[in-house]
């Protein structure tokens, strides 16, 4: 069976580590003699901890022999890295305009309303962030949406309204 | 003998759930005794009729689909039996939909198995790489510019002019840069190509550095294509096990390796200096052109930077000659283009086909209108940053020239398709806020013209001084478009323009004068 090597795509939370100084010195050690090394040690940290915690800022400068603002100003250039930890799952809601033309605007309200929460932000039991990305080359299956890295599309209240209940158990 | 079936471990059929078909596929025929092989291939492109299943006969492939887990043990039923079904399509290629394509750079996609170079060389992978090894830079530069290729990343520069630069300027290092970093909304390609067969964008940078004498790629691929990441990683792996990257490609004295890169979630890394910047660990914020990167690109050195379906498209034009390739097409726009259809649309895929094709045959015929059954209105063509076509313009060929000639653009090909209940006006908004929300900051016109004109859009759609504030938008557009740096601040005018002029009754009460006349 060829079929077994195949990963199965599940919506288990990822599991993070605290942030430890230690560990955070390894892996920058591990990826810091790559040419531009920078997003790749931040993609790295936040992989490990879930967010870039803010002591590793300094770090990351003194190792590529950057500048503090530098480092800090590539993690606030993109809008992929936290500088807090989301919510225990994290659904990501296509805003883009293939989404917007199959009914996107309605289903990111109706999102918003179920969890009494808008785009951008996390429950107060820290169990859902809720984020709206733009893009996930769905757009032949729009809407779509993305839960803890697991692609869903062809999303209707339905889907979503289970999508939900998963995110919040 | 087993029965062999192909499913997709394409995003797009992931995200409809082929993931649990094949797994009840594989329950359902073990718990039947029933031998079978599944090989997980990339889509198809009819993304309608994912998750696709196809099994293996002596006359070829046969499809069936949309697949639901509970259809499979009735399916797995008439194929063992030989008897009919509901969801069979009949022969893969015999799929009008499918038939009625010219794919010349998606001729593998859905076909093989991207994770193995054998397959990939069973059905005439690396012959491009051979044939380059054996003609040097010269020849693959006169073959490349006789096939007409134009960068497919939506600008359209002569790809050939772009290598031959490169090739021409002395370096110690030269880099070939992979743009897979596909943010439009509506297009799909670079995604489904690095699923569905990453070994032709790997042989495609491999014949640009053997060409003008790089010996390192990166691949810089967006964060929201997780899938595209995991696949072009394990195509490096595998090229390189085989010999055909490493210190001597394919036993050549040439040496050319790759890396992938990726993004982090900002759209205007789509624009090579921004990426450039981004790949060398920084903020990603647009350079000025000149220097171009084809004499200082990344880390300085100079680079070619091409879009996944440019390179994806070399090893056919290598292999079968530039003419084969330039004879499809019209005027300036040769070859093939792989179009994605997108949005509120029936038969929504990816549609690879000579350029010239008109918009409404794409929308209407191809696409078979939109699913939700309501009229089309409007279709966006080229990602946030293209115009919004009414019907009336549906008769555009799709070909560079004549979009822009009606004040749009072509860009990566997707086209989003919109019905009747679109406000044009929160539209025109959108592209605005897309603009603010993702501009680099770095010049005036974008950075704050763009929120300028959230603010002035939401006073037309309150009703607060239409006509002058129409006007302000307007102005605001043309500073947009001469002022910007670069294509985000510079094209947001198009979708703002386009549905202002051919939608002009979305954005509140007809000007006085004209209501004075009535």
């Amino acid at each position: 069976m060829k079929n077994n090597n195949t990963e199965r795509e599940t919506s288990m939370a990822p599991a993070y580590q605290p942030w430890s100084a230690e560990r955070a010195t390894e892996i920058i050690a591990e990826h810091k003699a790559i040419e531009g090394a920078t997003l790749v040690i931040l993609h790295a940290l936040q992989e490990e901890f879930g967010y870039v915690p803010e002591p590793a800022i300094p770090m990351v400068a003194e190792a590529l022999s950057l500048s503090r603002a530098e480092v800090h100003g590539v993690f606030t250039f993109y809008h992929d890295f936290r500088k807090e930890p989301a919510g225990r799952h994290v659904l990501k809601l296509c805003r883009a305009e293939a989404c917007q033309a199959a009914g996107g605007d309605a289903l990111a309200a109706h999102a918003e309303a179920k969890l009494g929460i808008a785009l951008g932000y996390t429950t107060a039991d820290e169990r859902v962030t809720l984020e709206p990305i733009f893009c996930l080359g769905l757009c032949a299956t729009a809407p779509s949406a993305m839960l803890d890295g697991r692609v869903v599309g062809r999303l209707d209240e339905e889907r979503l309204d289970a999508l939900l209940a998963e995110a919040q158990r | 003998m087993s029965l062999r079936f192909f499913i997709p471990l394409d995003a797009g059929a992931l995200a409809v759930g082929a993931e649990d078909v094949a797994a009840a596929l594989a329950q359902a025929a073990s718990s039947r005794g029933v031998a079978i092989e599944i090989v997980r291939t990339g889509s198809r492109g009819l993304y309608w009729l994912e998750p696709m299943v196809e099994v293996a006969t002596s006359a070829g492939r046969v499809a069936f689909g949309p697949v639901t887990v509970a259809d499979v043990p009735s399916l797995l039923d008439a194929i063992t039996g030989g008897g009919p079904h509901p969801l069979r399509l009949g022969m893969t290629d015999e799929i009008p939909w499918l038939k009625r394509q010219t794919r010349l750079t998606f001729a593998r996609c859905g076909v093989t198995d991207p994770r193995s170079i054998e397959d990939y060389r069973g059905h005439g992978g690396y012959r491009g790489l051979e044939r380059a090894l054996t003609l040097g830079t010269d020849a693959i530069l006169t073959q490349l510019t006789t096939s007409g290729l134009r960068g497919r990343g939506g600008a359209g520069f002569p790809t050939g002019i772009k290598w031959k630069t490169v090739a021409q300027t002395e370096a110690d290092r030269k880099f070939i840069v992979c743009n897979a970093d596909e943010g439009d909304s509506g297009t799909f390609a670079d995604r489904m190509i690095m699923e569905g067969d990453p070994f032709v964008v790997i042989e495609g940078m491999t014949i640009a550095g053997i060409t003008v004498g790089a010996t390192k790629g990166y691949i810089y691929i967006r964060s929201e294509y997780p899938h595209a990441v995991i696949a072009m990683n394990a195509a490096i792996a595998a090229a390189r096990r085989a010999g055909y990257l490493g210190a001597r490609v394919t036993g050549s004295p040439h040496a050319f390796d790759l890396e992938v890169r990726v993004g982090a979630g900002a759209y205007v890394c789509g624009e090579e200096t921004s990426l450039l910047e981004s790949l060398e660990g920084r903020r990603g914020i647009v350079c000025a052109k000149p220097p171009l990167p084809a004499h200082k690109g990344l880390f300085g050195k100079p680079t070619v930077i091409n879009n996944v379906l440019s390179f994806a498209a070399i090893p056919f034009i290598l292999d079968n000659g530039a003419k084969t390739y330039a004879d499809f097409g019209m005027g300036r726009s040769r070859g093939t283009m792989p179009i994605q259809l997108a949005g509120n649309i029936r038969y929504g895929g990816l549609f690879e086909t000579a350029f010239g094709i008109t918009l409404g045959e794409l929308v209407d015929d191809v696409g078979g209108g939109t699913f939700t059954g309501r009229p089309v209105r409007a279709a966006q063509v080229g990602g946030p940053l293209g115009a919004y076509f009414p019907r009336a313009l549906f008769d555009t060929p799709f070909d560079y020239e004549a979009f822009a000639a009606r004040d749009g653009l072509i860009g990566h090909a997707g086209v989003v398709v919109f019905d009747d209940t679109v406000d044009m006006a929160k539209q025109a908004r959108f592209a605005m806020e897309f603009c603010a929300v993702e501009s680099c900051g770095k010049c005036t016109p974008c950075r704050i013209g763009s929120t300028r004109g959230v603010e002035t859009i939401d006073k037309i759609r309150r009703g607060e001084r239409v006509d002058q504030n129409l006007a302000l938008v307007e102005d605001l557009c043309n500073t947009m478009k001469l002022g910007s740096l670069c294509a985000l601040g510079g094209f947001t005018p198009y979708p703002v323009m386009s549905a202002l002029k051919h939608f002009r009754e979305d954005f509140g009460p007809a000007p006085a004068h004209l209501q004075a006349a009535e």
